[in-house]
């Protein structure tokens, strides 16, 4: 529990305190004022409204689109099926910045919309709720495609042989076995969706702004820091109270399951209509998810001579006049890798400790500690990574010059996907067992080296990737804390995006795709390890 | 509670100190490695995501002053400056570079930099001397921000390119430009300082409506109304866009031609003279710096030819000293801007807030 609490007090609410406080105490005076000044500003209430509006849109169609895919990749069999759910969650790490341009050119001005049928979508909010499907469809997939492809079938036709209808059999059984992990869900996309940053700011341009656009700009480009500070603040407000919610509607509703192992549940599809449901969720992945992700990567090989490697070789020079970086781009590959290692050591290690301490101790205190890990998904980069520059800076902990900010950046975002991972595995482990191990003698050390680890290994190892995948897409806490001989993958990316020219652009284009491939690569070795090994009577919320 | 609170404090300061000593070691072990004893051989230059100098000449600064150069990039120059103002007496470096004369006003109210007259200031062209008397701050380079044209679009449709503000509110330029957001982004602040020069207090807010009624659309930043939006750049070319002018700089057709393989013979996009904005960038000793002679050292670096003739290709921004050439690449595809716009740094300073605001509510719907 002290590891974590250190972590959680050093790198998140001491810089998050400093810089808040910093806003709203103007030489020694509290201008608590300023609060409802801020909140009577009615451009602020708009963007507040458009915020939670479009979350709350985005999350519900997120839902309505990935929850028949989360039905089909847990029950049906398919070929390639594996690999395509390992596509599916590229988008989920890949930088906005990257992201917008593949979403500009399907449904923009000469993308796929506008050819077949004349509609543009680029100046529309659809285009954000879209954008916001694409990204978080991973997460419907993962989470309740997860759990659903380890409920036992049998159940559900028990009760349809004691007459049940085929709704009412699905509604009494299923629907009550899967609510938890529904809402577990769709609490993770209303956060991603409420404090989106770069979806909102390259689809929606200058007309749309969410709280977290809003900070950004009042942070960076105004150094309006009470204003920021009040607006953190209510972002921090609603993100509790969200939290609040979810944890009481779930502790509500939590129950035991009888889980089996997925590869029993899914079977060919039968019949036409199973046929179709299968044919229309591929149909949607395909438009919604691959044909953006197909656009980078072709416009990655387009080079003026025709299709070919031009660029890839030229990621691999180094720009004799400078350029935009001291060293080939492709290093930047070897820095996201290895800091992307290190944040997913810290984020396992102070994770994974969370969530042990978690799930031993109880009461209120550790409830609230359960939630307020969820926090660093709240709270915008910008607002921490200032934090980082008043509060860091003094000896022993001047770190900002230091490549160690880098991945503790990352480490924070990667926290919550491991507590939300090996917590319900944690939980599912009999006390029991670590009781009988310490009546045999063995130590606490010994009793969780014996008892704990080979049943939560798996998790353990699917935490690890989701931290390693989050910590090599992290843009926005990177960004600050830039060390131009060492730029991480996005980060390159962005800053041959922000110089004129062919080879620049077409360079972006293929660190993307390097980027797309690693992200895959880690993913299917995630699903090797998830298939490999023998499933345990455990959920994975992820 | 209790004890688990003080628990969690101490082992938050062993662990801070921990972390600590990993990153001193990571710093020390590399420091030590330039054979520096006692006083720093390392001088720290933070600055904007643009800045970019040859390896080459970084080497040649090592090797006349003994001090190896750190480059701290820190985001786009407003956040950069912004930074700098936030931790002003225990700044990241030595030297901050890339505060510009949009931002200039900010940065001397708040204090942040040590008086110092670069040596070779003397050589500096006049104009750009926007702190002659304090010399707290060095101009290093100008750019101009101007609307840029696809040739090709122009030449199909037989039409002149545009060159004035006053030709870009004509009909015949109807839904042909893409302007970046004044707000935040600083090119879109340029264009708007621009319009501000040319019309005056009174009559900007007039001549964006009639843009406005010309069709000219806002995005957020340069990167999207650049590679998105502007049918003349690579990027555009892929994504199929429709809008033959924008918002960009003087020294963006060079660049199209420099990053191009092969180099086309003619750049494909050019420069309208008449709608440019000038941008003075600056760089001063910051308070508190830890090493002052080596930040010292670094300014008069700045401005010497070497650095100067070095910029063009890696900034894409025009030098500042007198006699600094100019390379190939810019007198060939680059524009001579005449007469470019400018206005005094502390009326931007003392309106700034006040036009963006208006222009939004004017442009932004």
């Amino acid at each position: 529990m002290a590891v974590p609490v250190a972590f959680f007090a050093l790198f998140f609410a001491y810089p998050v305190t400093a810089i808040v406080g910093r806003g709203l105490n103007v030489d020694g005076v509290w201008q608590l004022g300023r609060i409802g000044e801020v909140l009577g500003r009615p451009e602020l209430l708009r963007v507040l409204w458009f915020t939670t509006w479009q979350a709350l849109a985005s999350t519900a169609l997120t839902l309505l689109i990935a929850l028949p895919g989360a039905y089909v990749f847990a029950r049906f069999d398919f070929p390639g099926k594996r690999l395509l759910r390992a596509v599916v969650t590229v988008p989920f790490v890949l930088p906005t910045v990257v992201v917008g341009t593949a979403f500009l050119a399907l449904l923009g001005r000469g993308g796929l919309l506008d050819d077949l049928w004349g509609v543009r979508l680029d100046t529309t909010v659809w285009a954000i709720l879209l954008a916001h499907v694409f990204f978080n469809y991973a997460v419907v997939v993962r989470t309740v495609g997860g759990l659903w492809s380890q409920l036992d079938p049998r159940q559900e036709e028990a009760a349809r042989v004691l007459g049940a209808g085929r709704f009412a059999a699905w509604r009494s059984v299923t629907l009550p076995a899967l609510g938890p992990v529904v809402a577990a869900a769709t609490l993770m996309i209303f956060l991603f969706t409420f404090t989106s940053f770069g979806v909102v700011q390259i689809l929606g341009g200058p007309t749309f702004a969410t709280l977290e656009v809003e900070i950004y700009r009042q942070t960076a480009h105004l150094l309006d820091l009470s204003t920021a500070a009040v607006l953190t603040l209510v972002q921090l407000a609603a993100v509790g109270t969200v939290l609040a919610v979810h944890a009481w509607t779930v502790r509500r509703r939590e129950s035991a399951l009888r889980l089996v192992d997925p590869a029993l549940t899914a079977r060919r599809p039968r019949g036409a209509g199973q046929w179709a449901l299968l044919c229309a969720v591929l149909a949607t992945v395909a438009l919604l998810l691959l044909a953006p992700l197909a656009v980078l990567v072709e416009r990655s090989f387009d080079t003026p001579q025709g299709y070919g490697f031009a660029y890839y070789r030229e990621l691999g020079t180094v720009d004799p006049t400078g350029g935009a970086f001291l060293v080939p781009p492709v290093e930047a590959v070897w820095n996201s890798l290895q800091y992307a290692l290190v944040a997913t050591a810290i984020a396992v290690a102070v994770g994974g400790l969370a969530a042990a301490a978690l799930t031993r101790r109880a009461g209120r205190f550790v409830r609230g500690f359960d939630a307020l890990l969820m926090l660093p998904l709240g709270v915008s980069a910008v607002t921490v990574g200032f934090g980082f520059l008043i509060t860091l800076d003094e000896p022993p902990l001047d770190l900002r010059a230091s490549w160690i900010l880098v991945p503790l950046a990352q480490a924070l975002v990667g926290v919550p996907f491991v507590v939300r991972t090996m917590l319900p595995v944690l939980r599912a482990v009999d006390q029991r067992l670590r009781e009988a191990a310490a009546v045999l003698g063995a130590s606490p050390l010994r009793a969780w080296r014996e008892v704990d680890l080979p049943l939560v290994r798996r998790a353990l190892l699917i935490a690890a990737g989701f931290a390693f995948a989050v910590s090599l897409g992290e843009f926005g806490a990177t960004v600050f804390i830039a060390r131009p001989d060492r730029p991480t993958l996005p980060v390159a990316v962005a800053r041959l995006l922000g110089r004129p020219g062919e080879l620049n652009y077409g360079q972006a284009m293929a660190l993307s795709t390097i980027l797309m491939a690693v992200c895959a690569v880690a993913l299917l070795l995630l699903e090797r390890i998830r298939t490999g090994v023998r499933s345990d009577n455990t959920t994975e919320e992820f | 509670m209790n004890s688990q609170l003080r628990r969690a404090v101490s082992t938050a300061f062993v662990g801070a100190l921990g972390i600590a000593a990993l990153a001193a070691c990571g710093e020390q072990s590399k420091d030590s490695s330039d054979g520096g004893s006692g006083k720093s051989r390392t001088v720290t230059l933070v600055s904007h995501d643009s800045f970019a100098a040859s390896p080459a000449v970084l080497k040649e600064f090592t090797e006349q002053t003994g001090y190896k150069v750190k480059v701290l990039k820190s985001g786009d120059a407003g956040a950069a400056l912004n930074k700098e103002i936030l931790t002003k007496g225990s700044p990241q470096g030595d030297v901050f570079f890339g505060v510009d004369n949009t931002l200039l006003s900010r940065a001397l109210q708040n204090d942040l930099f040590i008086p110092y007259e670069a040596k070779g200031l003397d050589q500096v062209a006049d104009e750009v001397q926007l702190d002659k008397d304090k010399h707290r701050v060095t101009p290093v380079d100008t750019g101009d921000i101007c609307v840029n044209y696809d040739k090709k679009y122009f030449a199909d449709k037989k039409l002149a390119p545009p060159q004035t503000f006053d030709d870009l509110a004509e009909p015949a330029y109807k839904n042909l430009l893409v302007v970046e957001n004044a707000a935040t982004s600083s090119p879109g602040l340029g264009f708007l300082l621009g319009t501000v020069a040319e019309y005056g207090d009174e009559g900007w807010q007039d001549y964006w409506k009639k843009l406005d009624a010309n069709g000219v659309k806002v995005v957020d930043g340069w990167e999207q109304a650049y590679n998105e939006e502007f049918s003349g750049s690579a990027g555009g070319k892929k994504a199929k866009a429709d809008r033959p002018l924008v918002v960009s700089y003087a020294s963006s057709p060079p660049v199209e031609v420099l990053y191009s393989d092969p180099q086309p013979a003619e750049a494909p996009t050019g420069v309208a003279t008449g709608t440019c904005f000038r941008q003075i960038e600056f760089a001063g000793l910051l308070d508190g710096a830890k090493n002052e002679a080596g930040g010292k050292a670094l300014l008069d670096f700045l401005i010497t030819k070497k650095f100067q003739e070095d910029m063009p290709l890696n900034m894409f921004v025009n030098p500042v000293v007198k006699d600094a050439k100019l390379p190939e690449l810019f007198t060939e595809h680059g524009a001579v801007v005449d007469k470019p716009e400018t206005v005094a740094p502390e009326t931007i300073t003392k309106n700034r807030e006040q036009w963006v605001q208006s222009w939004s509510s004017l442009v932004l719907k």
